[in-house]
């Protein structure tokens, strides 16, 4: 425990520290005038829709904001001392190694995805998806103000990938990760010998497959099979949604890309944690 | 006494001395107000007039302008610590030290600019979250969101090289597995799936990121220009370009 209450108070784990009652802080906020909106039915904020000069009052806004943030930056700068340690030596590695700490839900995906894919194709993903969501999130309600009810959808979708996949990764890997980055609770002591049996198999292993080329094949179309659930939707369901009609094909193979891929992740996770599977599709060329 | 107070007040601005310093008074009208932001070169950015729920608090959560704020903060006490840091192996370790050691105020300046660098990666998170819950990206702002994940990235970038400047153990070790997985990248990167022979250990995309095989002096210098020089103009470009797209696309989004 003392050791977890040392890792906590850490220089550099601040930031993770103040993201742990921010993030909450303003969801609760968002969410009561979210709450606002949706049971009125009207913008929360719609009545404040006059005209105000700039020059005194957002001017002042600012003013007052840079000064807070300013204080705050400067009673933290002279209470807490940023991190000098030993000078860099290559041949002596730290256990745990890790990155800095925005970059640790990366380094998180790396237990259950080879590195290309969790640290090359899935950030890439990532990139384009965000770029992309305002392209394929065509519904026009709930512009400039807070509602859940108008669009639940994309919400769900967002906060989901933001808050878990996202933020509580990150403070898993920088509080809960120790030494070969093995997972301990906040209680246990970091034993740098723990040696944590691989039990691990493939999925056509669970399956009862032996032979490497079925296993091969096996992987393929589950793999497959799990992206053609876009599609196969599609063509059950476009007919009588209205939803789908309107995004359209195009939008739809993206946003169903996009949607599988970012659940590939938890469904990997818990086939991982809960049935210790290792690759879903072994091929010769990549595993995955 | 009214009468009194409003008589030496005329006194004083009428006076020589008050004259000399402040050319005209200060008139409480909406022109004045309009060119107060139209004649200043740091506010011009600003329409004079913006609708009123856009001062809440509550809505924007000031984290645009705070991670804004957390740049400029970063720009000058770096510009500051760039006198005192040379970015070698041999000196780099060393003037870190002396900085905190025997620099008046060194210490604090670096506490700034590292905690400042923090800030704004908290900060351009939180404000891309009450983007998207406002949904402030939809029509006509599609653009500026797409500039916005490009300086999302950008901030990102500029914390992880400032990283490795320091050149100790936390630094060199967070950089060298922050770098490694672009090993495999596929085509691209030595370990990568589909990649060609061709490709080895010092010619794939790692070696263009740290100038050597591993971190080493040459990363040191590659990671100080980008984060001293390139990325910041880079920064400083977008967020022009974000600002600019911010007025042109109706000001903030509100729900009219
Ligand atoms: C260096 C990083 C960034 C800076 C300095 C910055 C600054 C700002 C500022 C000052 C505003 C005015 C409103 C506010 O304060 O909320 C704004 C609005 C906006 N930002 Fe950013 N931003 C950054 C990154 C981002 C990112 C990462 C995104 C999204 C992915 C984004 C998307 C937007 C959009 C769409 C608006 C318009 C919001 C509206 O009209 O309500 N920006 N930005």
């Amino acid at each position: 425990m003392e050791h977890f209450i040392a890792l906590v108070t850490k220089p550099d784990n601040v930031p993770i520290v103040a993201i742990l009652f921010l993030i909450p802080y303003f969801m609760w906020l968002s969410y009561r005038q979210a709450r606002q909106t949706d049971k009125t039915g009207v913008p929360s904020d719609a009545h404040l829709n006059d005209k105000v000069y700039v020059w005194p009052y957002l001017c002042r806004n600012e003013f007052v904001c840079a000064i807070i943030v300013m204080l705050v930056l400067g009673v933290w700068s002279i209470m807490i001392d940023a991190p000098l340690e030993e000078p860099s030596d290559p041949t002596k590695t730290p256990n745990p190694s890790k990155a800095p700490w925005y970059f640790l839900a990366l380094q998180e995906m790396l237990v259950y995805f080879d590195p290309w894919i969790a640290g090359v194709v899935l950030p890439g993903l990532i990139i384009a998806g965000l770029i992309a969501i305002p392209y394929i999130d065509t519904n026009p309600k709930g512009k400039g103000y807070y509602t859940i009810k108008e669009r639940p959808f994309a919400l769900a979708v967002f906060s989901f990938g933001f808050i878990v996949l996202w933020i509580v990764l990150m403070i898993v890997g920088t509080f809960l990760r120790g030494p070969g980055w093995n997972f301990f609770a906040p209680w246990e002591y970091w034993d740098p010998h723990l040696v944590v049996p691989l039990t691990n198999v493939n999925l056509s292993y669970l399956f009862g497959i032996r032979s490497e080329t079925t296993a091969n094949f096996f992987g393929f179309v589950v793999v497959a099979g799990y992206f053609a659930l876009g599609p196969i939707v599609y063509l059950w369901k476009h007919k009588t949604s209205d939803f789908l009609q309107e995004l359209g094909l195009v939008r739809y193979i993206v946003v169903s890309f996009l949607f599988l891929t970012m659940l590939a992740l938890p469904i990997k996770m818990i086939l991982r944690i809960f049935f210790n599977v290792k690759y879903i599709w072994v091929s010769p060329w990549f595993n995955i | 006494m009214n009468e009194e107070r409003k008589g030496l007040k005329e006194k004083i601005t009428n006076s020589d001395i008050w004259r000399s310093i402040f050319r005209h008074g200060y008139e409480n009208t909406g022109r004045r107000y309009t060119l107060q932001i139209l004649q200043n070169v740091w506010l011009h950015l600003h329409p004079p007039r913006i609708s009123r729920h856009a001062l809440n608090f509550r809505f924007t959560w000031c984290m645009g302008g705070i991670t804004f704020l957390m740049f400029l903060v970063t720009a000058v006490t770096g510009v500051l610590l760039m006198f005192y840091y040379r970015p070698t192996a041999e000196y780099a370790f060393a003037d870190v030290q002396y900085l905190e050691f025997d620099i008046p105020f060194g210490m604090l300046l670096r506490n700034m600019h590292r905690w400042a660098a923090h800030g704004m990666v908290i900060s351009v998170m939180l404000h891309m979250f009450r983007v998207f819950l406002t949904g402030s990206y939809k029509k006509p702002r599609e653009f500026n969101w797409a500039v916005g994940v490009i300086l999302l990235l950008v901030t990102f970038f500029l914390s992880f090289t400032g990283y490795l400047l320091p050149w100790d153990q936390l630094a060199f070790w967070a950089v060298t597995v922050g770098t490694n997985m672009a090993r495999a990248t596929p085509v691209l990167g030595h370990e990568g799936p589909f990649a060609p022979t061709e490709i080895t250990q010092s010619n794939d995309v790692r070696f263009a990121l740290l100038a050597g095989t591993i971190v080493g002096p040459s990363t040191l210098l590659r990671f100080y220009i980008l984060h001293c020089v390139a990325v910041p103009l880079l920064a400083s470009a977008l967020m022009a370009l974000h600002f600019w797209r911010v007025r042109k696309d109706g000001g903030i989004s509100g729900p009219l």
